[in-house]
């Protein structure tokens, strides 16, 4: 054992690590990306690691390995586990041999997601049981029991973390690589009666599973981390606080009455159902605090009509938490101070009050309004590529009646002012079919899809699939910086290079769309402002389905070659610049007058200075576009 | 020994390595710490801020309000909207420079930058104010205003931690090339007469 400072993704991996697994595959989204990339960096040497295309690839990845015996972990978002809901659905009533566990990280708020959906409701949906973490270490220590779960009951489990676990951070103690467990795989065994899903073995299976969870009700009631923390003193003991996840830890940090019965939920499912009926015994009212849905409070409501037990149960259900969004200390604060405030019961009115204040956020050294404080929505970076390719379809379209539908990854930025280029984005690839039921309703308008190159390899294909074979009338614009860069620049299909540092060949995107069929694929260095606006003009104007491939790479990747500075001599303070580009690094000068450049952030992409009617802005240096020409050329 | 503290700023300005030299000094002094932070797409010029808790007695990685002892600011207006979470008479360590946001640069939003210096003279009793300027100018480099900062709250007297518990952390965690740039940035603070008045 060794002590590390790890980030709650990094303890989950190390815990993988130890618990013998064999292969880990995934797809990169916030807040889970950190998982499969701390496996790659600290594999021993005999895991095979992968970024799969999509979460659905990774999930039958996974479970083929599962099939072979070995240990095997999926990691994905909790939207990713919408892709792969296909594979798991079905896989859940086959079954695994190895363990296999499916990692996906919750993302209350959300901070950095489209829903704030809960895998523990699609636990229940899909019955598969879930492990839940509440801090860093509690996590490292959690996945190596979910791997032995999963095991021992021959079924996928969920390892589903929070945001708050998965980039908390704490200092805790790691097994050395020598005390991993070694997990040698049996191999897989042809068996059809067990492996291929029919009616039949779906019906026969789907009874075994039901019988399965019901039996691990009482097995979860057992598990350590389902927990009880008794009162002090039970003959004043009315209520309680079922909890979960970070929740735990923010109810612990915030109760002072030593009289009140907390249970903690480590696997809200298969609800561990005995251990609530022993927390419930002699309750008058439980408040569920809990994020995302109100799981605990729905199962401890279930509980209470099954066996008649007179409690109240209060959460979101009753509007005493929050329905959505993230807690904060504050609301777990004001949620307890106001639960325990009033008491019809053995404790007196001066013990209650005194708990609920002792409870009671203290108030903070009572501020004055602060002025105006600055507007900071996240923005694309200075000198990134996908500013100048929506600034060129903008203003090649000018004029023109159009829809841009976007898609997931940094570029969803383009929606800013004063780009205001994203006029839809709902799920990965989805822009693409958007664009073509716009355009099959509206011929008259020109519809634009933009899409990454890396959410073009997860979901993309397929939709130009869809439009190319019913005849859309669209064109894609591909945004290919070579890299997954939102996540933090993992490799994926187009990058000729893996996880695991092989080089590969790489899949050529101009090649992909050639052979759906599409006879228009132009790509151009988004940076050379006036041939990509000549390229948009020409190729909008094209029948059918037609691509232009964007390429120029992520500046976060790429040296700055060179740095631009406004001439304040001949500037003439128009600040077009600023205001069109809206790039981070054009400010005002100190007089607010004319344009400046910030050069601590300037990557000297020179777009504003092609663009600057008065030339006065120079010194930046484009990247060479030797590395921008199309691949695979010598097919074309 | 406990202490709550703050990192906040603006998404690039170097807040995650910061918080992580301080938790490399606290480990490396069996200091128990946890922290929280901003990943994700707020990273991209967004408001970020780090939770950080040295010592014993705490479970949640994230700090209530009324609970900070001292908020390390890299950007003033970022260092009011977290001025709700300093206790009373916390300190706080704030640079004077602003990052504009571009909503304001295209007049959508307005930032008074000076008003948030002012906000903080007015209403925090222990505050230093970094002259990041004079400090990037000194220095000959902008990238190490968060050393800078992490040098001014030594001073300060409440992050808990010596200058050579720094001087180890980033022994341990910056390239070697970039080593006596970071240790000047870190002793700055001590040769400049920093008050709030």
């Amino acid at each position: 054992m060794h002590k590390e400072f790890l980030m709650g993704n990094e303890a989950i991996a190390l815990g993988a690590l130890a618990a013998g697994v064999n292969l880990v595959a995934g797809y990169p989204g916030t807040p889970s990306t950190e998982v499969l990339e701390t496996i790659a960096k600290r594999n021993p040497g005999n895991v095979y690691v992968e970024w799969s295309i999509n979460e659905k690839a990774g999930m039958e990845v996974a479970a083929g390995a599962a099939y072979a015996g070995a240990r095997a972990l999926v990691t994905m978002k909790q939207v990713g586990l919408n892709v792969a809901s296909d594979p798991l659905m079905s896989l859940e009533y086959i079954g695994v041999k190895g363990g296999m566990v499916v990692l996906v990280a919750d993302d209350p708020g959300p901070i950095s997601s489209q829903t704030e959906q809960d895998t523990r409701t699609f636990a229940m949906f899909s019955k598969v049981p879930v492990f839940d973490p509440s801090s860093v270490s509690e996590a490292y220590e959690m996945i190596q029991e979910a791997f032995d779960f999963s095991e021992k009951y021959g079924t996928p489990v969920f390892f589903r973390a929070t945001t708050r676990v998965d980039h908390g951070y704490e200092a805790l103690e790691v097994k050395d690589p020598e005390e991993y467990y070694v997990n040698k795989p049996e191999g897989f065994v042809k068996d059809p009666s067990r492996w291929v899903i029919f009616p039949r073995l779906s019906v026969k299976n789907h009874a075994l599973i039901e019988k399965r969870n019901a039996d691990l009700k009482s097995v979860f009631s057992e598990y350590h981390r389902n927990k009880i923390l008794w009162e002090k003193d039970s003959a004043k003991c009315r209520r309680g606080i079922a909890t979960q996840g970070v929740n735990f830890m923010y109810t612990l940090d915030s109760l002072h009455d030593e009289n009140t019965r907390v249970m903690r939920v480590a696997t809200p499912f298969p609800f561990p159902e005995k251990l609530a009926r022993e927390f419930l015994a002699g309750l008058d009212e439980v408040l569920c605090i809990e994020e995302l849905d109100p799981v605990i409070e729905r199962a401890l409501t279930y509980v209470c009509g099954k066996y008649s037990l007179d409690v109240r149960i209060c959460g979101k259900l009753t509007g005493d938490i929050p329905p959505s969004g993230e807690n904060s200390m504050e609301i777990v604060k004001g949620a307890l101070a106001e639960f325990l405030k009033y008491n019809e019961t053995d404790t007196t009115v001066e013990e209650a009050e005194r708990a609920a204040d002792e409870t009671k956020e203290e108030p903070a050294s009572e501020l004055p309004q602060p002025p105006a404080l600055p507007v900071r929505p996240p923005v694309l970076c200075a000198g990134c590529p996908h500013r100048a390719s929506f600034y060129a379809v903008k203003a090649a379209m000018r004029g023109k009646k159009t829809i841009y539908c976007g898609d997931i990854g940094c570029y969803t930025l383009g929606n800013a002012a004063p780009l205001d280029m994203c006029d839809t984005c709902l799920c990965m690839g989805a822009g693409i079919g958007i664009a073509q039921g716009v355009g099959h309703i509206e011929p008259d308008t020109k519809c634009f899809a933009f899409v990454g190159d890396s959410t073009f390899f997860a979901s993309g294909i397929t939709g130009t699939v869809n439009a190319f074979y019913n005849q859309a009338d669209m064109t894609l614009i591909v945004l290919d910086n070579s890299t997954t860069a939102m996540t933090g620049h993992q490799p994926h299909p187009g990058t000729g290079r893996t996880v695991m540092g092989q080089v590969v060949e790489k899949v050529s995107i101009e090649r992909v769309l050639r052979a759906i069929g599409l006879t228009v694929v132009e790509t151009v260095d988004p940076l050379d402002y006036a041939l990509s606006v000549e390229t948009v003009k020409r190729v909008a104007d094209e029948p059918g389905v037609k691509a232009i491939i964007f390429r120029s790479p992520c500046i976060a990747i790429s040296k700055p070659k060179g740095r631009s500075q406004v001439d304040p001599d001949k500037c003439v303070g128009c600040k077009k610049c600023i205001r069109e580009l809206g790039c981070p690094a054009l400010i005002l000068d100190e007089d607010g007058k004319k344009a400046k450049i910030d050069t601590s952030v300037c990557t000297g992409c020179t777009l504003c200075e092609q663009l600057c009617p008065a030339k006065a802005i120079s010194g930046g240096k484009k990247n060479d576009t030797a590395g921008m020409k199309p691949e695979g050329g010598r097919h074309e | 020994m406990s202490k709550n503290i703050i990192l906040c700023g603006v998404g690039g300005q170097g807040t995650i390595l910061a918080s992580r030299l301080i938790a490399t000094a606290a480990m490396d002094k069996n200091i128990p710490i946890k922290t929280a932070e901003t990943i994700g797409m707020a990273q991209r010029g967004g408001s970020v801020f780090s939770h950080l808790r040295l010592g014993e007695g705490t479970n949640s990685p994230l700090i209530g309000k009324g609970e900070v002892d001292l908020i390390i600011g890299f950007e003033p207006g970022e260092t009011v909207r977290q001025l709700p979470f300093l206790k009373k008479g916390g300190a706080v360590v704030v640079s004077c420079r602003p990052v504009m946001p571009v909503s304001a640069m295209i007049g959508q939003s307005k930032y008074d930058a000076e008003a948030m210096i002012e906000y903080l003279r007015a209403n925090v009793e222990h505050l230093t104010i970094v002259d990041a300027d004079k400090a990037a100018e000194e220095l000959g480099s902008a990238k190490v205003l968060n050393v800078v900062l992490l040098g001014a709250a030594l001073k300060s007297g409440e992050l808990g931690l010596d200058e050579s518990d720094l001087e180890n952390a980033i022994r341990e965690k910056v390239p070697e090339k970039f080593l006596e740039l970071n240790k000047k940035a870190l002793a700055w603070s001590k040769g400049v007469n920093q008050n709030a008045d």
